[in-house]
């Protein structure tokens, strides 16, 4: 077994120090390290979004990336999307607009929206389609999810 | 009959309709805020003292027997917990049970958790390991050694026929409506549904249509792969934490697995990242108890990879099809022939049966003949997969009545409403109809704004089909418990993948009269309430919501009847009208009733039913597609959904039903494949190559909630979750020739499988203009 490494990082806004083997990666350390949950595995390789987390304000698949990468940089998870107990605009809308059902790729999604929305405050329809398509939805066949994309967007505008 | 309309999308106010006040609204699930929040636990995510993590080592070979299988290197690896094979499977009795959704040897049930003498398909389990962590799990499974004698793969049902074919269970006869062969074969079971004379019905046909189809085996692609944790505890009681659409379905597989009472074994449902069907069989439950029990008592999680959950579990089958209807001058159908020839996978079991009776079935035919078969190929063990069987026949049969249509200069609405089943009439296999839906679907989508609106363009057409799926009742129980302050908690055992416990909490509200957020749904374990089937056949929001209703009734007559007494009143003279209860001059509002009827003695209600008068689903739908003649891609630019949803509980949910089902009918129509090659090796198990639907191969879907309230249920509730999947592929199959001339013969209609057909039909309208190059 390698010698695990500490990782020094910003989690959710917050200092933390953690310890990673050298093979574990980011998702498996949310996960089994530090107890974060809310990040999902549903391939392990990049293509379904469940695992995404925003990166120094650029969004990842949490999979591909190796834990011992994080060191001096800042992660936001679905854990952080929230803030003082107040749930995100996202998750008021993906919850009004019944726009989850099983809702494993629900964390995805919200963190992929989130980092859409920092990044363009005013998508179109296509906009948001194009953006979220590294997310794999089996459920909804999407429509509720763009549409409670799209809905916070014109509230924000 | 009468009905109402309900065009879904965007509609977001509590507005519940039809004197219901809680029922037709539109609430927050009770789950809703965990699963935006990441608090909610699926099965990956269980954690607990002590836990190890088990890899399962699964062949490489789609046909092999197995001459042996070494473990002592995997064993002697620091941080090995415990390593197993199919020999530490108790032996399995030679016998048939249904423990899910549909019947399955015993035998072949434990052969496909880990097998036994030989592997029958690529990714088929071998054997398992524990250790500390799953890294360790999976060097571990590495070092172990499987010496195999390779032989021929069988692949497709063609190769499963043919005289010579290499039989995959040496003691598998064709079971033929009843009678067992003598020789050793592949085909597992064959049967016919007959009506009418077919050949009479045909020879006076003005027109016929007979064609052959071939789909490809597709899997259900929930986003949650596999998982489960076992603590085989010291004192013998197991735990298994898993995500499955039936907590009790797993209860009795695994019993029967392991040869163990039902009273040794909790299953404790996790939340469920998706089924659609694929999660009622078991994979690695038993092999995590095994595990657990080996490694002293530890708990231990099975985590499934993508690849293995799409190498070894779930998909549906892939399947040849011949269709052939006759019709006479004025486009009714006088006769139909349908054979079905399904593909198993490893063991029988193929939705064959199913498939036979959506086929027709939204048609009133009088001569029919509908054959099935059910075969054994070296691909994994089918599952359920929404409206199974019932995707690839429908692509089929729709394929054909747009030709008829077409032939006849009719309209395929109209052809549809003209040959469409009603209450009385009759489906493949007999059943008698009561009150349907079927023509209000066609005449939803005839009237609709998608129909209505031309569609211009090269390239471009528009496409309808209908479908159909019986649903099911099966057996629920429920418990609620009046809470002192006028809220009620219900526990339910029905696993909720798409907002059940809304669905259902919503109809204990309602009968009740009191507020959705009086009342608190729970999912609970095997030994909380009594049994439960799964989460399947469309069946929860009709069956579980039933109980709900029931208790909600118990507990108010329970309620009165203790007011009575305390009132001194007779109990039939006890009033609840408006959230009051009140007799005379005595008045009490529900929620300090609750308070005053629980002075003296707790109050609770169970209720358990089992419903055979559900109602079958229709839905028909339309879609407009452009063909990019270049890349053989199509885009779907329009898609209308008319569905006969009988009442709709929360519409959100019932919409999300209806597009879900066809995203899941549209991946299945346009790109969704499993690809071997020659050897029986499973290609394309990632999600990059098993190409499901993104949020940008799709537009908005636009649905029509046909609202016929089902008679044989309180709120007139019909299953509306699994019908949606069926029309999809006929719908873009029949968009696709009027975008192109092309008839596509076989699914998925994929870029390459597009441009080969468009090519040859360009080469066959070349060679039939003598002197044009």
């Amino acid at each position: 077994m390698a010698k695990k490494i500490a990782v020094e990082t910003t989690l959710n806004g917050e200092e933390t120090i953690f310890l990673c083997e050298p093979r574990q990666t980011l998702l498996e350390a949310l996960r089994d390290n530090l107890g974060l949950i809310g990040s999902k595995e549903g391939c392990g390789n990049g293509n379904c979004g469940a695992c995404n987390v925003i990166l120094d304000g650029v969004l990842v698949n949490s999979c591909l990336v190796l834990a011992p990468e994080i060191e001096g940089r800042s992660v936001v998870t679905i854990e952080g999307i929230a803030e003082n107990g107040e749930l995100h605009p996202l998750q008021q809308k993906f919850l009004e607009h019944a726009s989850l059902q099983c809702g494993i790729c629900t964390p995805g999604f919200i963190v992929s929206a989130k980092a859409l929305l920092d990044d363009n405050a005013d998508p179109s329809e296509h906009d948001v389609r194009l953006w979220l398509a590294g997310n794999l939805c089996r459920c909804t066949g999407y429509d509720k999810i763009v549409r409670a994309v799209l809905d916070v967007a014109e509230n924000d505008a | 009959m009468a009905g109402t309309k309900q065009n879904g999308t965007g509609n977001l106010s509590a507005n519940g309709q039809n004197g219901y006040k809680v029922i037709g609204t539109r609430p927050v699930r009770p789950d809703g805020v965990d699963k935006v929040t990441g608090r909610a636990v699926y099965a990956a995510d269980v954690q607990m003292t002590g836990l190890l993590h088990g890899f399962v080592l699964r062949s490489p070979h789609a046909h092999a027997n197995i001459r042996s299988i070494d473990t002592s290197k995997a064993e002697a690896l620091p941080g090995v917990r415990a390593v197993v094979t199919a020999a530490d499977l108790p032996e399995a009795p030679d016998r048939v049970e249904d423990l899910g959704e549909g019947a399955i040897n015993l035998k072949y049930l434990s052969d496909n958790i880990l097998a036994h003498e030989k592997v029958l398909y690529h990714g088929h389990a071998v054997a398992a390991v524990a250790a500390i962590n799953p890294h360790i799990a999976e060097e571990a499974a590495a070092l172990i050694e499987v010496d195999y004698e390779l032989l021929p793969p069988v692949m497709t049902v063609d190769d499963a026929l043919a005289e010579d074919a290499p039989i995959l269970l040496e003691t598998l006869r064709t079971d033929s409506m009843g009678e067992i062969g003598t020789e050793q074969t592949n085909l597992a079971s064959f049967f016919r549904h007959q009506r009418g004379d077919l050949d009479a019905g045909l020879a006076g046909a003005h027109l016929v249509v007979d064609r052959t189809y071939r789909t490809e085996t597709v899997h259900q692609g929930y986003i949650e792969p596999h998982a489960a944790t076992a603590l085989h505890s010291a004192d013998g009681q197991i735990t298994i934490w898993t995500s499955t659409q039936g907590s009790f379905a797993v209860r009795g597989q695994v019993c029967e697995i392991l040869k163990v009472p039902v009273s040794r074994l909790k299953v404790v449902p996790t939340e469920i990242g998706g089924g659609f069907g694929g999660k009622i069989n078991v994979y690695v439950e038993p092999v995590a108890v095994l595990l657990s029990e080996k490694a002293g008592h530890e708990p231990v999680k099975v985590i499934m990879s993508r690849a293995d959950v799409l190498a070894a579990t779930g998909p549906t089958s892939g399947s040849n099809i011949r269709v052939k209807i006759g019709v006479d001058t004025d486009g009714k159908i006088t006769a139909a022939l349908a054979e079905l020839y399904y593909e198993a996978g490893a063991y029988p079991g193929s939705p064959v049966g199913a498939a036979a009776n959506v086929s027709l079935a939204p048609y009133a035919i009088d001569n029919l003949q509908v054959d099935g078969y059910d075969i054994i190929v070296n691909r994994p063990r089918s599952a359920a997969y929404r409206a199974p069987g019932g995707t690839n026949v429908a692509f089929a049969v729709e394929s054909v009545v747009d030709e008829l249509a077409e032939k006849l200069g009719m309209d395929p609405a109209e052809f549809r409403i003209l040959n469409g089943a009603k209450e009385n009439d009759r489906r493949p296999d007999g059943l008698q109809y009561a009150q349907i839906g079927q023509i209000e679907t066609v005449e939803a989508i005839r009237d609709s704004d998608h129909y209505q609106s031309p569609l211009e363009g090269k390239y471009r057409g528009r496409g309808i089909a209908s479908g159909y799926w019986n649903n099911w009742g099966g057996q629920s129980s429920a418990t609620a418990v009046l809470n002192p302050d006028g809220t009620v908690n219900l526990n339910e055992a029905s696993t909720d993948i798409g907002g059940t416990r809304a669905s259902i909490a919503m109809q204990l509200a309602e009968a009740m009269d009191i507020e959705y957020e009086q009342v608190k749904a729970r999912v609970v374990d095997t030994d909380t309430v009594s049994y439960n089937d799964v989460t399947g056949g469309s069946r929860t929001t009709f069956a579980t919501g039933l109980a709900a209703y029931n208790l909600g009734q118990q507990l108010l007559k329970d309620m009165k009847s203790r007011l009575a007494d305390q009132w001194e009143v007779a109990s039939a003279d006890v009033r609840y009208e408006d959230g009051t209860f009140s007799a005379g001059s005595e008045s009490v509002p529900f929620v300090e009733a609750a308070g005053l009827v629980q002075r003296e003695e707790p109050l609770m209600a169970s209720s358990t039913v089992h419903p055979q008068d559900f109602g079958p689903g229709f839905s028909t739908q339309c879609v407009d597609i452009e063909v990019d003649p270049d890349t053989g891609k199509i885009t779907i630019l329009r898609y209308t959904i008319a569905q006969d949803v009988g009442k709709a509980i929360h519409p959100s949910y019932v919409e999300g039903q209806m597009q879900g089902g066809v995203a899941q009918g549209i991946g299945w129509a346009i790109n969704e494949e499993y690809i071997y090659d020659d050897e029986g090796h499973l290609l394309n198990a990632s999600l990059l190559d098993y190409r499901m639907p993104t949020a940008l191969d799709l537009p908005m879907i636009e649905t029509i909630m046909v609202e016929v309230p089902h008679p044989a249920h309180p709120y007139g509730v019909r299953g509306v979750g699994e019908v949606n999947i069926v029309p999809p592929a006929g719908a873009v199959a029949n968009a696709v020739y009027q975008a192109t001339g092309v008839r596509m013969d076989k699914l998925p209609i994929s870029p390459a499988n597009l441009l080969e057909a468009m090519w040859a039909r360009e080469a066959e309208a070349a060679e039939l203009v003598p002197g044009d190059d």
